[in-house]
């Protein structure tokens, strides 16, 4: 490649107080080229966009832009160096028109250019190949179609750079692919496409080249030339080995990073005997902004998982919270175990085997600045044995954590240390030694391993097929279908509100969920 | 350095920089801040009549406070203590003469604290349920409360309760031998004992309860509170009717106690000078006794040394004022050499 980079990172170095979040990195983004950087949380992927969209400085280490050393002082002179970014989740406004979107943050003081934004907009919907409605809401467009818009913005003042950070973890595999036709596009223009993502058959679909990183290092890159000469299964291997040093030591890890685990055989459960769940024409009433259940039924059997695919905000919080109790269903029935629950509490459920362990560990599941024994107790405060008419036995509450903490290897300094403090792995242990008891009968798990390392991953998939293993029956709710795939037996999918097609988890299962994501078959 | 010492410490350093931050205020207003701050310390502590006032002020501030640390470790924003603290004293003031030549002195005492305690409550329920209910903001809704009661205070002191024996509007007088019993001998009265046996008890309801613990959740993380199954609505209610009962009878026992009766216009506002204390304190019951009684100091000196040195009075809240300030500095400051020490 005899092109000269656009734009440079040379010996780039970023602390944060306790860690290196980049270590004197250097690469290079050419035009023509899509770049994927690829690792996992923590690596150091999200702290290098800051660096280069104007939203940190770097401690150490300079950037080179067409070879000119610059300083990117804020997210708007990295715009008018020609990078833009669209990041993992949309900044737009939903209640606006696709163009008065496009408008908003041109200059300051000047006129709307009506005319000359609908020009422009043209303009890059042809480079882009999309046919969007300027003057649609866009609130109303697919996920997939609000990132088009942000791609728009972030290539408005010139088609330069544009890094994406995770553009794929909101998408449907359908939402995916139009994504890959939209990079290939612009790679055509010239312009420098940055991925970043943690998925590793998207890197090697549409990445020209691959560098890794690892705890704030480069740690190795795969060019052009050396991809091209790899099929896929190749290329994985290599990544892992950059990203492990050896594969050997890390076989689980890596496993789950390639999404080659394995798969749960559908058929094997015994639903002669009643249904343990039992769920009938659930619905709710939604607020702004959220997204409510439609006639929602599934029967659920002991040892058995259900998956819930579908793209995230399409119902799936308002299923978990009215099976948990937390909200109440407007209408249709809940039976656990045969007994009606649609009008009990959460703690009457809990006492009746039912758990469920939130996405939200932090904004919900968790209060930050309590200690990891009161978080551990938190859903049967005043209990017997933990408290004596009323009066916390902090003694024994204490002593019940430290139990807790071995059992779930939960890596916290203390029973007492906030819980706040944890790292994210650490927190969601807390979750599920808090819900996974000998009492746990039926479990519902949201989004599981978002936002957890490999390692933690890994951890949290073991203990659900080891629940599922054990008889406890299992609600699965997901963005990734890799991880439905590896665990349920049973896949439903939720599209807007409702549960379409519940389906067994065999052979080429992939392509019917695509189908439903997109209502397609609905 | 233990966790005590260095709380200790922290807790120190901001009283030295408030105190000499209040010296060069003090200068400017044309006085000697070392002859102004032995005379308030001579004054509200080191003389005996000081002394006496200093602690039998300690009763309705300590009943406050008592009363705020429940509502904030809920993350309740009470701020309407004053009105139900003084439409609970005139409801005493009226009920206490009233009754006690019908059934005697304890059981008016207590009939009153109790009195007290329900109208500050009930005085509460207006917010407490629009904010349960509707999740209408407790800041605005007690603030507007609290004038009203400061007002409806004053018309029933100037109406159905006045004293026809008076020409300035007042309640008619408890009597001083109907009072709270005297302790010793001196003018401290055992509502001050009462009141710190409350803020005791507060303290270890918050700590050491199932009750205080679900609270505090609710407090710090009301959408984990919901998670965990609380039921939010009924613990709003009662954190509303306990911070707002102590309240009121934090207004009952200084009736009872020190005035027997209340005069129109009467109001003095503890609610406001309670809250920066709590916050001081973060909500700690045992380290508030301490920060009360200081202020206390303050109060009685501060009061004295404006007669005598033409200080004005208002300038002990400027001293508070300056305390907040600087504790906020030092916590930030410690906060940041930990964070470094980390790394």
């Amino acid at each position: 490649m005899g092109k000269a980079p656009v734009l440079s990172l040379r010996g780039v170095t970023k602390r944060f107080p306790g860690v290196i979040a980049n270590d004197n990195i250097s690469l290079d983004f050419r035009a023509g080229e899509i770049h994927v950087l690829l690792g996992e949380n923590g690596a150091g992927k999200s702290t290098l966009i800051g660096v280069l969209a104007g939203m940190q400085q770097p401690d150490a280490g300079e950037i080179l832009s067409h070879g000119r050393a610059v300083r990117i002082g804020s997210p708007r002179e990295s715009l008018g160096l020609g990078i833009g970014t669209v990041f993992q989740h949309v900044l737009l406004v939903p209640s606006l028109t696709v163009l008065e979107n496009l408008m908003l943050g041109r200059g300051r003081a000047s006129r709307l250019d009506r005319a000359g934004t609908l020009r422009r907009f043209h303009d890059l919907s042809q480079a882009l190949a999309v046919s969007l409605d300027p003057e649609a809401k866009l609130g109303a467009l697919s996920l997939g179609q609000q990132q088009q818009v942000e791609i728009m913005r972030a290539l408005w003042r010139g088609e330069g750079v544009l890094i994406l950070d995770e553009p794929t973890s909101m998408l449907t595999p359908q939402g995916v692919r139009e994504l890959g036709e939209v990079m290939r596009r612009l790679r055509g223009q010239g312009v420098a496409v940055i991925f970043i993502t943690h998925k590793l058959r998207e890197a090697y679909e549409f990445g020209d080249r691959i560098s890794v990183l690892r705890l704030g290092r480069l740690v190795g890159q795969l060019g052009p030339e050396r991809l091209s000469a790899m099929n896929q299964e190749q290329a994985t291997d290599e990544v892992i080995r950059l990203m492990f040093g050896s594969p050997s030591g890390h076989q689980g890890e890596a496993e789950t990073l390639a999404g080659r685990g394995i798969r749960r055989r559908a058929g094997i459960i015994d639903r002669s005997g009643e249904a343990i769940l039992r769920a009938r024409d659930l619905s709710t009433v939604a607020e702004t902004g959220e997204c409510p259940l439609r006639e929602v039924g599934f029967d659920l059997w002991p040892g058995e998982v259900l998956g819930i695919a579908g793209v995230d905000g399409n119902g799936q919080k308002h299923l978990a919270e009215v099976l948990a109790g937390q909200r109440m269903a407007a209408q249709g029935s809940i039976r656990l175990g045969g007994v009606e629950i649609g009008g009990t509490d959460v703690g009457a459920r809990r006492r009746m085997g039912l758990r469920y362990i939130t996405d939200e560990r932090l904004g919900e599941g968790t209060v930050q600045p309590f200690s990891v024994a009161t978080n551990l107790v938190m859903k049967e405060i005043g209990v017997a044995g933990l408290w004596r008419h009323g009066v916390s036995l902090w003694g024994r509450i204490h002593g019940h954590a430290r139990e807790r903490i071995r059992e779930f290897d939960i890596r916290t300094p203390s029973e007492r240390t906030p819980v706040g403090r944890l790292s994210g792995g650490n927190i969601q242990k807390v979750l599920l030694a808090r819900e996974l008891g000998s009492a746990a009968r039926v479990v519902i798990f949201n989004k599981p391993t978002y936002g957890l390392d490999l390692q933690n991953t890994k951890l949290a998939r073991d203990r659900i097929r080891e629940g599922a293993d054990a008889g406890l029956a299992t609600v699965l709710i997901s963005t990734e279908l890799d991880e439905l795939i590896e665990l349920a037996d049973r896949i439903g999918v939720m599209f807007q509100g409702r549960l379409a097609g519940i389906i067994d988890n065999r052979e080429g299962v992939e392509q019917r969920i695509g189908l439903l994501m997109t209502g397609a078959a609905a | 350095m233990s966790r005590v010492a260095a709380g200790v410490l922290r807790t120190l350093i901001p009283i030295a920089l408030a105190l000499g931050a209040g010296a060069l205020v003090l200068l400017a207003l044309g006085a000697d801040p070392i002859d102004y701050y032995a005379f308030v310390l001579r004054r509200g502590l080191l003389t005996w009549s000081g002394l006496q006032e200093t602690i039998t002020k300690l009763a309705p501030l300590l009943l406050i406070s008592a009363g705020l640390i429940v509502a904030f470790r809920a993350g309740i924003w009470n701020l309407g203590v004053d009105g139900q603290f003084l439409l609970a004293a005139v409801v005493t003031a009226a009920l206490g003469p009233a009754l006690v030549g019908a059934i005697g002195r304890y059981p008016t005492l207590i009939v009153c604290a109790l009195a007290g305690a329900a109208v500050g409550a009930a005085w509460s329920l207006l917010p407490a349920i629009l904010k349960a209910r509707y999740g209408l903001n407790e800041i605005i809704t007690t603030l507007m409360m609290s004038f009203l009661g400061t007002s409806l205070a004053n018309v029933l002191i100037k109406l159905p309760f006045k004293d026809p024996a008076t020409t300035v509007p007042q309640t008619e007088t408890l009597l001083v031998p109907d009072r709270l019993p005297r302790l010793f001998d001196s003018t401290i009265h055992a509502g001050v004992v009462l009141a710190v046996i409350v803020i005791l008890l507060v303290h270890l309801l918050m700590t050491r309860t199932a009750f205080g613990l679900r609270l505090q959740v609710v407090g710090a993380n009301p959408r984990a509170a919901v998670h965990a199954g609380l039921n939010v609505g009924r613990l709003t209610i009662a954190t509303f009717a306990l911070s707002a009962g102590l309240a009121g009878l934090g207004g009952a026992v200084e009736i009872l106690g020190v005035w027997g009766t209340v005069r129109a216009d009467w109001n003095p506002k503890f609610g406001l000078l309670a809250i920066p204390l709590v916050f001081l304190a973060r909500f700690n019951g045992i380290a508030v006794i301490g920060f009360v009684f200081f202020f206390a100091v303050l109060l009685i000196g501060g009061e004295s040394a404006s007669r005598r040195m033409g200080v004005p009075t208002f300038f002990i809240l400027v001293l508070v004022g300056l305390l907040l300030v600087f504790l906020a500095l030092v916590e930030y400051l410690d906060h940041r050499r930990r964070e470094r020490t980390k790394s």
